[in-house]
Order: C-alpha cells, then structure tokens, then sequence
C-alpha cells in the first residue's frame, strides 16, 4: 500500500518534472526566435508565405465552423428563452458569444488541427530528414528561418480569420432568426446592440493573437524535437494538436479570469 | 586545419566516441573510413558544431568550435562545405534553389551572379539542365550529386564528404572522386571525405584514417593502410569479417 502511494508520488513527481522541462525547452526555442528577429534578411520575405498557408488556407474552415455555430446558437436561443425572456436577446446572445467566446476558440481548436499539425509534420519531416541540420550549416539560423514567419503568421492571421469566422457566426444566426424564429431584422440588432462593447472585439483579438501564437510556436517546438523516422513525424504532430488545444483551453480562461 | 583531440561522445548509454583523434591539416584531403555505425557521421557533425563533444577538444583553423558565439559559429559554417550523406536537400525548393541557398548568405552577390553560379555548380555534377526539378523528381544519385553542388556553391574552404559516392554507378564515383581532387586543386579546399568505399578514398586522400570503436585505429597513407597488418583493418578492407574472429 505505501509502496503503491510512493509509486504513485514518483510517478508524478517525474511527469511534473518532465513537463517543466519541456516548458524550458520550448522557452529556448522562443529565446532564439526573438533574437532571430534580428535577422529580418532571413525572414522578412517568408513570412507572406505563411500567412497564406496559415491564414488564408485557413478561412474555409473555420468560416464553415462559425456559420453553423451561429445557426445552432440562434435557433438554441430561442428555444431557451420560451416566453420569460424577450426575444430580440437571441440577438444579444449570438453575438457576445460568436465575438468574445466561440469565434476565437472553435477557429483556434480548428486551426490548431490544421495549422498545428502541418507546421510540426513539415519541420518533424525536416528534422529527421536532416533539412534543418542542412539550413545550420549553410549558416541559416533555423529558429528565424522557420520559427518566425509561422509565428508572426499566425499571430496575424489567427485574429483576422476569427474576426471573420465571428462575423459570419453572427450573419448566421441573423440569418436563422429571420428565416426559422419569426424574429425580424431591426429585433435581431436592437439585440446585438444592446450588449455589445467595442472592448469584446479587443477581447477577440487578444484572445486569437496568443492562439495564434501558442499554435504556432508548439507546432515548431513538437517538429523541431522529431526523433526517429515517419512514427517519430506522426508523434510530432499529435503531441503539437494535443498540446496547442490544451492551452488553448486554458489561456480562454486565462483571459476571461484577467480581463473581464 | 581542422583538429579534433580526445573527443567522447555518446548518445544515452551508447558510447560512439571514445578518445577520437584527428587532425585534417590545411589543404589536405583525409579520408575517414570505418564500418556502418562506427560514428563517422557523429565526427563530421562534431566540425560544424551540429553536435556538441562531451569531453575533449574540436577546433577549427585554432578556434574551439563549442566556444564559438553564434556570430562567429555562423562565420565558421560559412566556411564549411558540408555534403550530407542522404543528400539533405531542402525537398521544397527546386534543385537551383538549394544551390542558391548558401550563396543568398554571402553579402554583396548579385541575384544574376547567384544564378549564374548555381548553375555552374549543377553543370559541375552533371546536373546542368535539372535546376528547376524538385528533388522528389530525381534520382538518388542525382540526389547525391546535388548536395555536392549545394555544398561547393560558396567556394568553402573546408568540405566535409559524408559518403559521397555510397549508390552512385562506378562512372560517377570515379567522376565524384576526380571532382574532389579537382575541387581541391582549383580552391585549394581542405577535405574530409568519409567513405566506405576504398577506391574513392586511396584515389582523393592523402592521408586515412580508419575508425573502429570510438577511436582511430591505424593512421596513414593509403599505400601504408593498404598494406596494413592489423587484422581489423584488414578485416575492414579485404571485407572479410573472419580476420577479425581470428583475432578475438
Ligand atoms: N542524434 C543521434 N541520436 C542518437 N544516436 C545517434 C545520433 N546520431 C548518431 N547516433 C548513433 O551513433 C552511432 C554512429 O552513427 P553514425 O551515423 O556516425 O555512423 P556512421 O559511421 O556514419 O555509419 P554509416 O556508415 O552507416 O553512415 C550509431 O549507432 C547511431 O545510432
Ligand atoms: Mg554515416
């Protein structure tokens, strides 16, 4: 029995130590990725490269996860408030959440699946191809060759598609509420007006920049440290899709526990 | 002068240097020979600072590569010719492209003269008319080949061979080992060439040195190694695993 609790206390011991290790190892990696900035000769061109791949290839997807969030959330609305509460709130309620919550989590949680895992699968296979070991002997700093046009891509793009995803979300749920909810137009917006802040589009941005950038830098961070072959690349990408959404999850509450 | 003196290395539990020694003197070519696994691909990645000794000393014309910060390690590299043993090529960029890469790295070239040189080096390895293939679109020893012309590019002081003509058909390998020597004769490059394959190293090399368990086992000319009595060099070069047996 006490050999199992200390087993048990071992075990986490070396799982929490692990874990702060890996913390460490990726705080190196974004210590070289500042001082790569630097380098802007090295970067500067490839980062419009980036953020078409991280951005723009992007917007589908997330444009296809905010229209039907928006639609749920609408026609959940007006189920919800059957009588007690007035109507025109489907509005109010569509738009704070589409805006301040599942705008920048449902685009971050898509993007980290897609975004994430491309960026560590494409530096994994670079790893253990020997490609980032060719780009340091051709005197290429990899952290500003690599790391930083995805990571200044997406900590512009994050924001810009979920501002987009979230405007949508919204058109969506104006869209349901006048089609299936006998709600009209000027209800829809008195409801979106009513609640609305010019600090929850702030929030937004806040919140996908730092998804941006936590997506971006584990994708690099899980690729970087690939070990062995087409299993290793595999790992890579799962570790990075795990992670990213992890803290996804908690930086949300982060941000919603600081700044409201 | 490249010179590496009681290097350690080893990953986890498995010791791969053990007290290596090796000095690659200025305008030299040495070929570094072992068996599959000995570490000659550690060795060359100890030069360049890709992997760090955990004991001993690697120097570069002087300079302790592990001292170096990173302004000066990247001085270095740029002075390095490094071809990877599976060519490494950046497999998102056409062939001219990789070759351009190290020339981008050099202030004060025209873009017009990085393209002219890129393809120099391409005619130089038989790949003059490929530059726009990507390296999927190739064939291993092509592949090969251009590593060798990505490594040239920037006219380096020091080349280092990992297996330049391991899977090549025996015309290349001779046309590889003549453009070693001619490399080396036009730039007056010091040369690393590790190998398995013993012509291309009795060809280019003026001196060998054979690794076998971590350290260098014998020392010399290739005349000299060619001759040698020690069995596990014999062993090595007449491809014949019985010697070593008869000695254990
Ligand atoms: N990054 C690494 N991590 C762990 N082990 C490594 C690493 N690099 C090399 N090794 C180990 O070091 C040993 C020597 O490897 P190395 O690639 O230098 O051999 P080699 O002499 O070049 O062989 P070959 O002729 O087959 O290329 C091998 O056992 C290999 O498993
Ligand atoms: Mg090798």
């Amino acid at each position: 029995m006490a050999g199992k609790t200390l087993d048990f206390v071992g075990a986490t011991g070396r799982a929490a130590l692990r874990f702060a290790a890996t913390v460490g190892e990726w705080g190196v990696l974004m210590q070289d990725t500042i001082r790569g900035l630097r380098a802007v000769r090295i970067w500067g061109k490839l980062v419009f490269e980036q953020m078409m791949r991280i951005g723009v290839a992007s917007v589908p997807i997330a444009l296809f996860i905010a229209a039907f969030t928006g639609i749920v959330l609408a026609l959940q609305a007006s189920y919800t408030f059957t009588g007690a509460v007035p109507v025109y709130l489907v509005g109010s309620l569509v738009g704070k959440t589409m805006i301040i919550e599942l705008g920048p989590v449902l685009t971050g949680l898509a993007l980290a699946g897609r975004v994430g895992a491309s960026i560590a699968a494409e530096l994994g296979t670079m790893r253990v191809t020997e490609q980032i070991d060719a780009l340091e002997t051709m005197a290429y700093d990899p952290a500003a060759y690599l790391v930083l046009p995805r990571v200044l891509a997406g900590a512009v793009m994050f924001p810009a598609v979920t501002l987009l995803a979230s405007a949508l979300g919204i058109v969506a749920g104006w869209l349901t509420a006048i089609q299936l909810l006998d709600m009209s137009t000027p209800e829809f917006v008195r409801g979106l007006e009513t609640f609305f802040v010019p600090f929850d589009v702030v929030f937004s941005v806040i919140k996908s920049f730092s998804f941006g950038l936590a997506v971006t830098s584990l994708g690099c961070f899980f690729g970087f440290r690939t070990r062995g072959g087409a299993a290793g690349v595999g790992r890579a990408a799962t570790s990075a899709v795990v992670a990213s959404s992890m803290v996804i999850l908690v930086f949300d509450a982060f941000w919603a526990a600081v700044l409201l | 002068m490249i010179r590496l003196r009681g290097v350690h290395k080893a990953f986890g539990e498995k010791a791969v240097l053990n007290g290596f020694d090796l000095d690659v003197p200025r305008g030299a070519t040495v070929a570094l020979i072992g068996a599959s696994g000995a570490g000659k691909s550690v060795v060359l990645k100890h030069i360049v600072g890709l992997l760090a000794a955990d004991r001993g000393s690697v120097s570069v014309d002087g300079r302790e590569v592990a001292e170096l910060d990173q302004q000066a390690l990247y001085a270095l590299r740029r002075s390095v010719g490094y071809v990877f043993q599976f060519a490494a090529l950046f497999d998102s960029m056409t062939l001219a492209h990789n070759v351009e890469m190290g020339l981008r790295r050099i202030p004060g070239l025209s873009r017009r003269d990085i393209r002219r040189r890129a393809a120099e080096c391409l005619e130089l390895v038989d790949l003059g008319g490929l530059g726009d293939r990507y390296p999927a679109e190739i064939s291993g020893g092509q592949r090969k080949r251009a590593g060798i012309a990505r490594a040239i590019a920037t006219r380096p002081r020091y080349l280092l061979y990992d297996e330049p003509t391991t899977g090549l058909d025996p015309v290349t390998t001779t046309v590889i080992g003549r453009l070693i020597l001619r490399l080396r004769e036009e730039m007056g490059a010091t040369g690393l060439v590790v190998t398995h394959d013993l012509g291309t190293a009795y060809e280019v090399a003026d001196s060998m040195a054979f690794l076998h368990e971590g350290r260098v086992r014998a020392h010399g000319a290739p005349s000299e190694i060619r001759i040698s009595g020690d069995p596990v060099v014999r062993s090595f070069i007449e491809g014949a695993p019985e010697l070593m047996e008869t000695m254990a």
